[in-house]
């Protein structure tokens, strides 16, 4: 289909000069629009590599954080800790949910008007802003518990409710693609519908699924606006997600960037380098799975 | 989307099925509902706290709270029309911008890129949209801001003594300003609109493109004949819905607006919108001024809902038609 429009006729004779010029005006500005999206890019990767990568230590990594941003000293160990808790808890909730989900809607209610509703309410959910997730998180957990609500786990719900429709999404679409003839030989040999969905449509979507949900989680490790009214601030390590406030990367980089302190500033390059890479990792491997075990 | 299709609708049953067997598949299918249903329990409780939350600043603003921009928490006077101002402006500056180059993105993706250009142009995409919120807003606070001021300033030079769209360009120029926060917001939302909008235009089916070239149409002529008339609908879908993505974003906003809420036509002005000062006041908010944040938020949700609703119903209107075309 390129090999048809690389032919172009642009260079023909006939063309006039002004259909010529349009058709180059054309190119040149969409090799712009490339490199404007590009550079920008680059930029920042540059100064996140140049800015961060200098922090980087065994110290900085595992230190707990500076009691005050002005301090010289301190690194940012809990804020790792409690990035991977509040990510990991959100996705053991939202990933299985959302997985039944998918199954409800692919499997059982398909073009049934339930079915339809929630499908719907789902892309809905997508739509709605993170920071609105953690003012409903805020209203209907924290002020619950006074005093004992701020907690990873009620940032980690918050990003739930973030991953769940991504993951349901991912997961139809990927339920979608398995062949109908592998639920019917199931069916045809005796398994009942259920089993069939377990033991058949569910491995085989399950690369897919798999790259899906590493994507929503890479998309949760980066969110700054759930988790900021929700878990509260930590300065030392916290690896009980159900008590005590914690701290994320990506929040101790928002409370540092503006800070007039230069040891504030680098800390919060060093955080963002370390967030940029773990969210990379997530995201590479989530092409990786995507590629190598995809069923085409 | 033919495997749905094709599947039987309600499989039957084997003969030999056990009750307990039954039971089983009975008890798996009603778990699966039961995780759908959950979806329409959140969106239900979050409208209903959060309402609830933010009555006693609706209630005590009335309609106050979205017709006037005087925000004075000390005298408890909330008005959010300057943050909706904000929001409404940095999403549009961040569409005029970002609309162009995700075009353009797209149409060479589909259309241009030779192989290899076109997976390392993916990879530039899916970094972009790798790359966390915060990190842009760190970036744009800490490293764009003196060079993009040193630019305002030579555009204000330049433009602001042009009649009519000069009202834009006056000075004083800030380096944190709706203009920078719209910039930051564009390179956030063009992965949304490209990829989307190289969905559609791969679409397009290969005859009528190379009809218009058979016919002598220069490549520009061929895609802008055959391949955007035919993605037009899709491609608008796709824009909205960046439009309600650039709404909800919050912390890069939040580090680059520069927190100063105003209504003015000064695009390099600082100014503020609704998540930035929800995200800002928060933690130092109580009582009313707590809840006139929350009710920022509802605000917020219902804009952020209509706009996705409107893009939903456009993807949605445009499938049909592309279906039809298609089969």
């Amino acid at each position: 289909m390129t090999a048809a429009s690389h032919r172009s006729g642009a260079r023909r004779r006939g063309i006039s000069g002004r259909r010529r010029a349009a058709n180059a005006l054309f190119t040149g500005a969409v090799y712009l629009a490339v490199a404007l999206a590009a550079v920008p890019l680059a930029l920042l990767v540059y100064y996140v590599v140049v800015n961060g990568a200098r922090q980087l230590s065994v110290s900085f990594l595992t230190d707990s954080l500076p009691i005050s941003v002005r301090r010289k000293t301190g690194g940012i160990g809990p804020a790792i800790v409690g990035t991977l808790l509040c990510t990991a808890l959100a996705a053991l909730m939202a990933i299985p949910l959302g997985v039944l989900g998918a199954v409800y809607l692919n499997e059982y209610g398909r073009t049934s008007r339930t079915a339809t509703t929630l499908r719907f309410l789902a892309n809905v959910l997508a739509g709605v802003p993170s920071i609105v997730m953690g003012l409903f998180i805020y209203t209907i957990f924290v002020l619950r518990f006074q005093g004992t609500g701020r907690i990873a786990f009620a940032g980690s719900l918050a990003l739930a409710c973030l991953m769940l429709p991504i993951v349901i999404r991912s997961t139809e679409e990927m339920l979608r693609l398995v062949p109908a003839n592998l639920r019917e030989a199931s069916m045809a040999l005796g398994a009942s519908q259920s089993r069939t969905i377990l033991t058949v449509v569910l491995p085989a979507a399950l690369p897919g699924i798999t790259s899906g949900s590493m994507l929503a989680v890479a998309r949760a490790a980066g969110e700054t606006a759930p988790v900021l009214f929700t878990i509260g601030f930590a300065t030392r390590l916290n690896w009980n997600p159900f008590s005590g406030p914690n701290t994320t990367l990506a929040q101790f980089i928002f409370s540092n960037a503006g800070q007039p302190y230069p040891a504030a500033v680098s800390r919060a390059w060093g955080a963002a380098f370390t967030l940029i890479v773990l969210v990379l990792l997530l995201t590479a491997s989530a092409r990786f799975i995507a590629a190598r075990f995809s069923v085409r | 989307m033919t495997a749905i299709d094709t599947a039987p609708r309600t499989p039957a049953r084997p003969a030999a099925a056990t009750p307990s067997r039954r039971t089983a598949d009975r008890v798996f299918q009603r778990m699966t509902l039961g995780a759908g249903l959950l979806v329409l329990l959140i969106l239900a409780l979050r409208v209903l706290s959060t309402v609830d939350q933010a009555r006693p600043a609706f209630a005590h603003m009335g309609l106050r709270f979205f017709t006037s921009s005087r925000w004075a928490p000390p005298s408890d006077e909330y008005g959010a029309l300057s943050f909706i101002y904000g929001t409404g402006l940095i999403s549009l500056l961040a569409l005029v911008l970002a609309v162009p180059v995700s075009l353009g993105i797209a149409v060479y993706l589909s259309e241009l890129a030779p192989l290899n250009a076109r997976r390392v142009v993916t990879v530039v995409i899916d970094l972009l949209a790798a790359v966390p919120s915060v990190v842009w807003g760190l970036w744009g606070f800490l490293v764009l801001r003196s060079p993009l001021q040193r630019f305002y300033q030579t555009l204000s030079d330049v433009l602001s003594p042009v009649p009519g769209v000069g009202k834009l360009f006056e000075g004083p120029v800030s380096g944190l300003s709706f203009a920078t926060a719209g910039t930051i917001l564009a390179l956030m939302i063009i992965p949304i609109i490209t990829s989307l909008s190289r969905d559609v235009m791969d679409t397009v089916p290969v005859a009528q493109k190379e009809a218009a070239l058979a016919l002598g149409a220069t490549r520009w002529e061929m895609i802008r004949g055959a391949v955007l008339p035919y993605s037009k609908g899709g491609v608008i879908g796709a824009v909205v819905l960046g439009l309600g993505r650039a709404m909800g974003e919050t912390i890069a906003v939040a580090l680059v607006i520069g927190s100063s809420g105003q209504i003015t036509s000064r695009l390099f002005a600082a100014g503020d919108a609704l998540p930035s000062q929800i995200a800002n006041q928060f933690n130092e908010s109580e009582g009313l001024f707590r809840s006139a944040l929350v009710a920022l938020g509802v605000t917020l949700f219902f804009f952020t809902i209509v706009v996705n609703l409107a893009a939903r119903a456009i993807v949605t209107r445009t499938n049909r038609h592309l279906k039809g075309v298609a089969l």
